[in-house]
């Protein structure tokens, strides 16, 4: 049930117009950053409205203007949407906090710029979480890779320079196939507001067209999902200061990459579509190489951001996966490891940059017995590294327990032992780190008190999302309702098994 | 009045591009206020023209009462006043920016510049108005020639450019009117209706089929398209920056506008396509074009010639949309016709404002201006990204109807050159953002600045403070351009449904 609501296109609107508020107060720092969180809190509240709608099966909706003939740019709150915005509002409010303990830790430059460029970019994740068809998709997208540009290169040295014209070339790419593909659509007269059947089902027969669709469609979004072998910007991209890091990898723009392949293949194509012409293996095969490829890479790098951004590549192509699995069970699994993900990830981030900003430190190699030292950091990036590696009860083992599932359901059993490999893997390349912190010792790292710490808007949220790995492990559904959500999104998706 | 919209609109300029240089050898500075005024008062015509064919239809106008196909005609359809109203819209703002350049460039000269202003616009127009192929050459030459003399004004390489200028542009000329002559021998008539209605009765001949290919190859020679391109990137560097800036947008769109008028109104439907291969020739020329133009673009150092080649790569995405001959490619063509006009606009006029605070152009030399020209940089970045067509900014629609209407042919190529063009575009036009504001301004970067050409001006914005920002008379018209492709952007399907598809 659609009821017509403003609710959607003011929470897009609130991120992006507010930047202005932000870039105005350049000059007094302390009224920005509390402008940033307001705006943060603000969006959260608004998307949280819309919540208990979403998932009573009432969805929020707001057509704006039109964008090309026949086409509306038009939001839409439905539970796949809700799965996502809520996320990426939540995380916004800890990277806020996070950021001016980091920023101001750190002596960044351009501080105003940066605020700016991240409350843009959380708007149009939002845009891309809530739009109601593919054109209005592409639209928040390709801003989503304008906004984010600043905040990859905000370094300004050579190399972030370089990962920023990496990241352009790749995520302007695959938009630019995006855009075919949707101008195709266009063309063939089909109204793609996204439905839970695929919207294609007037091209059953036309395999030829189909495939070249997918191509241009699903390869477009997976270039920012950063699945094999279009992942090597998401590498580059780290030179960023690390709340760019949580952005890039738990908030924003890989989540909106892997959302685009649930919007894609589930909301586009279509379960039966995509069945029929057997699509689905060529990425399902390319996602699962891409699990086992990147995590035997994670264990391979030293310094630590790298790590956690090869574990990222992996973990993304889990998601990826668990939908072109196709069935309910995996899509469940899919939505909820983005979720999972999220949470987790952006604790790890968190910590790398906790660690970097109080101790200068990057590399594995140098973080013996740093435990000692900076015990809650670290006690957050154990709980993030088990959920990491999917132990019980943490949310990601609920997540790949839901993907397993779908995995044999889909009777594409070896895709289970690719989870489970990758799981042991994920250990592999986080234990370690959690050892050497607490069970080496080394004179450089003593308990000395808080000091010891960053500060405390930063050891606030990491410890909060640490927590929240474990505590949604338990109860997923404590307070946004995401199991409920995802399951509802799946469970309409048609086909079955 | 609004009978005699379709005169209304050139034979004001062409009046007063006598009176100017009178007034200007009298009082210097009236002559630009004279010529304001006066592309002011075309371009309101111009709107009011527009609102008019939308309300009620197409207008034809009867120069001196002669009936055609005796007498000249003109003719006020959807696509002429929309590309005139661009056309205008666009000087006007250009030439009100412009204006403390060309004081400081035409010294003592301003009568005379401002007259061919007014020349030049006016045979653009006039191009624009007409339904006679003679009387369209007439135009196309008073608009040639008041270019090739702009181009003089910009000194000893501006001579030189110019002259080039002058060759290939006489070569143009003369190549369409040896089509046109051609025609003429077939047809026994200038006027275009006319034309139409003979070669529709008629067989396929072949000193008609000649015609066409004189035409097109003189046509080709005015939208710059690739290989008749060779005249563009020197003159767009070497004229004055004031004359750059106001015919990059608009000049090469006309010669544009002028081979669409061929395919809608002269030619009769598919003549093109099956009779003589030109709408094939255009799509191909046009998809090296779209290549060529963006791979030489990313190798210039002078942020002019940057920008001159992207037009090569531009118009020839445009000759691609005539080309494709189809009404969506008509309306990939238009609309982009319109997107370029304003997106060049905001580029040049942006490098004019730089040019003017600091004597700069290289774009090495643009490290880190981007933050002492806060508002022209972010002017310029706006139309770098609708360059590059991202949406919802102009360009990305132009990107998008071209494509439905290459996939719609089963044209991939053409689907994968539109698309691969606009990250040749992001390379280019990156490499001058990522020098505007991530290089540093060089340690001795004021006195640096000093040294050359002008010097550093300095002036104080509110919100801003100090900056090197020019004064208002130039931010306000590049910021309504740059908000222009926005604006237009978000509307374009008002544009589309009320003014492209009924003129197509």
């Amino acid at each position: 049930m659609v009821e017509s609501s403003p609710l959607p296109a003011i929470a897009v609107a609130v991120p992006l117009l507010g930047t202005a508020l932000v870039a105005a107060l350049g000059s007094k720092p302390n009224v920005r950053e509390g402008v940033s969180i307001a705006l943060a809190l603000a969006t959260l509240g608004l998307v949280a409205s819309m919540l208990p709608g979403a998932t009573d099966g009432r969805v929020a909706s707001a057509t704006l203007l039109e964008l090309a003939p026949g086409i509306n740019v038009a939001l839409r709150a439905d539970a796949a949407g809700m799965l996502f915005a809520t996320l990426a509002s939540f995380l916004w409010v800890l990277t806020s906090v996070y950021s001016i303990g980091y920023m101001r830790g750190l002596e960044e430059q351009k501080q105003s710029r940066f605020y700016a460029a991240f409350a843009l970019s959380v708007g149009a994740a939002l845009g891309v979480a809530l739009a109601a068809n593919l054109l209005t998709f592409v639209l928040f997208y390709e801003l989503l890779t304008l906004f984010t540009y600043p905040l990859v290169i905000h370094r300004e040295s050579n190399e972030a320079i370089r990962a920023g014209r990496k990241y352009l070339l790749y995520t302007l790419g695959g938009g630019l196939a995006l855009i075919g593909g949707t101008a195709w659509l266009a063309l063939l007269g089909i109204d793609t507001t996204f439905s839970e059947g695929g919207v294609l089902g007037s091209l059953a027969g036309r395999d030829g067209t189909v495939w070249a669709l997918f191509v241009l469609l699903a390869g477009g979004v997976v270039v920012k999902a950063a699945v094999m072998p279009l992942h090597s910007w998401l590498p580059a991209a780290m030179v960023a200061p690390t709340p760019v890091s949580a952005l890039l990898h738990a908030v924003a723009v890989v989540k909106a990459g892997v959302f685009g392949v649930v919007r894609v293949l589930i909301f586009v194509f279509g379960v039966d579509l995509l069945r029929d012409t057997g699509a689905w293996q060529v990425l399902a095969i390319g996602a699962a190489a891409t699990v086992i490829l990147a995590s035997l890479l994670a264990l391979r790098h030293d310094n630590l951001k790298r790590r956690l951004a090869y574990s990222t590549v992996s973990h993304l192509s889990y998601i990826v996966l668990g939908v072109s699995l196709l069935g309910p069970l995996a899509l469940t699994g899919a939505l909820l490891h983005l979720i999972g993900h999220g949470v987790t990830k952006i604790t790890l981030f968190f910590c790398a940059g906790a660690i970097h900003v109080r101790t200068h430190r990057i590399s594995v190699s140098e973080l013996d017995g740093i435990g000692k030292q900076m015990p809650v950091t670290m006690g957050a990036f154990a709980l993030a590294s088990l959920s990491m590696a999917g132990i019980p009860p943490f949310i990601l083992f609920a997540s790949k327990w839901y993907l397993g599932a779908g995995a044999v359901d889909a009777s594409a059993t070896p895709f289970l032992f690719v989870y489970i490999v990758s799981g042991v893997l994920s250990a592999g390349y986080l234990f370690p780190v959690v050892a050497r912190a607490f069970w080496r010792s080394s004179p450089s790292f003593t308990w000395s008190g808080w000091s010891g710490e960053a500060s405390l808007k930063m050891v606030v949220p990491l410890a909060v999302t640490g927590l929240l790995g474990l505590i949604w492990g338990i109860a997923p559904n404590v307070p946004f309702s995401f199991l409920s959500l995802a399951a509802q999104a799946a469970n309409g998706i048609g086909g079955g098994a | 009045m609004a009978a005699q919209l379709p005169a209304l609109i050139p034979v004001p300029l062409l009046v007063l591009s006598i009176i100017a240089p009178v007034v200007g050898m009298w009082r210097q500075a009236l002559a630009f206020w004279l010529a304001a005024a006066t592309i002011a008062f075309s371009t309101a015509m111009s709107g009011w023209a527009l609102a008019h064919v939308i309300a009620h239809g197409p207008m034809t106008y009867k120069l001196g009462g002669w009936e055609p196909p005796i007498g000249i005609e003109y003719v006020l359809d959807h696509v002429a006043a929309f590309v005139s109203l661009i056309v205008m819209g666009v000087a006007l703002a250009v030439v009100v920016a412009t204006r403390r350049m060309a004081e400081q460039e035409m010294r003592g000269r301003l009568g005379l510049y401002y007259s061919l202003v007014l020349l030049l616009l006016a045979g653009l127009t006039g191009m624009v108005v007409t339904a006679d192929l003679f009387n369209l050459f007439v135009f196309l030459e008073i608009s040639s020639l008041a270019g090739y003399a702009l181009v003089f004004l910009g000194g000893r390489k501006g001579m030189l450019a110019g002259y080039r200028y002058l060759i290939l542009g006489t070569l143009g000329g003369a190549f369409y009117l040896l089509g046109v002559a051609f025609l003429y021998f077939a047809t026994g008539t200038l006027n275009m209706a006319d034309t139409l209605a003979v070669l529709s009765a008629s067989e396929a001949a072949t000193p008609v089929g000649a015609g066409a290919v004189f035409i097109f190859i003189g046509l080709g020679l005015k939208m710059a398209l690739v290989p008749l391109h060779l005249w563009l990137p020197d003159a767009y560097t070497f004229a004055p920056s004031s004359v750059n800036t106001l015919i990059a947008p608009i000049m090469t769109k006309v010669g544009a506008y002028a081979m669409l008028r061929m395919f809608l109104s002269v030619f009769p439907d598919g003549y093109l396509i099956d009779e003589v291969p030109i709408g094939q020739a255009l799509v191909v020329l046009g998809a090296i074009g779209v290549v060529f133009g963006a791979a030489a673009a990313f190798r210039q150092p002078d942020i002019r010639r940057l920008l001159a080649y992207s037009s090569v790569s531009q118009l020839a995405f445009i000759a691609i949309g005539i080309g494709l001959a189809t009404p969506l490619g008509f309306v990939a063509a238009l609309l982009h016709i319109m997107n370029h006009a304003l997106m060049k606009g905001t580029l040049f006029l942006a490098v004019m404002a730089v040019r003017l605070q600091t004597g700069v152009s290289e774009v090495p030399a643009l490290a880190g201006l981007g933050r002492r020209l806060p508002i022209t940089a972010a002017a310029f970045t706006v139309g770098a990204i609708a360059m590059v067509g991202v949406p919802p900014t102009a360009g990305f629609f132009s990107k998008w109807y071209l494509s439905i209407a290459a996939v719609e042919q089963g044209l991939w190529v053409i689907l994968a050159v539109v698309l691969i063009s606009s990250l040749l575009s992001a390379a280019y036009l990156f490499r001058v953002l990522e020098r505007a504001y991530l290089a540093q301004l060089p340690a001795a970067a004021a006195s640096a600045h000093d040294g050359q050409e002008g010097e550093v001006r300095r002036s104080r914005l509110p919100l801003f403070g100090a900056t090197w920002e020019p004064k208002v008379d130039v931010l306000l018209p590049l910021v309504l351009l740059a908000a222009a492709t926005v604006v237009l952007g978000v509307l374009n399907v008002a544009v589309v449904r009320h003014v492209l598809e009924p003129g197509t």
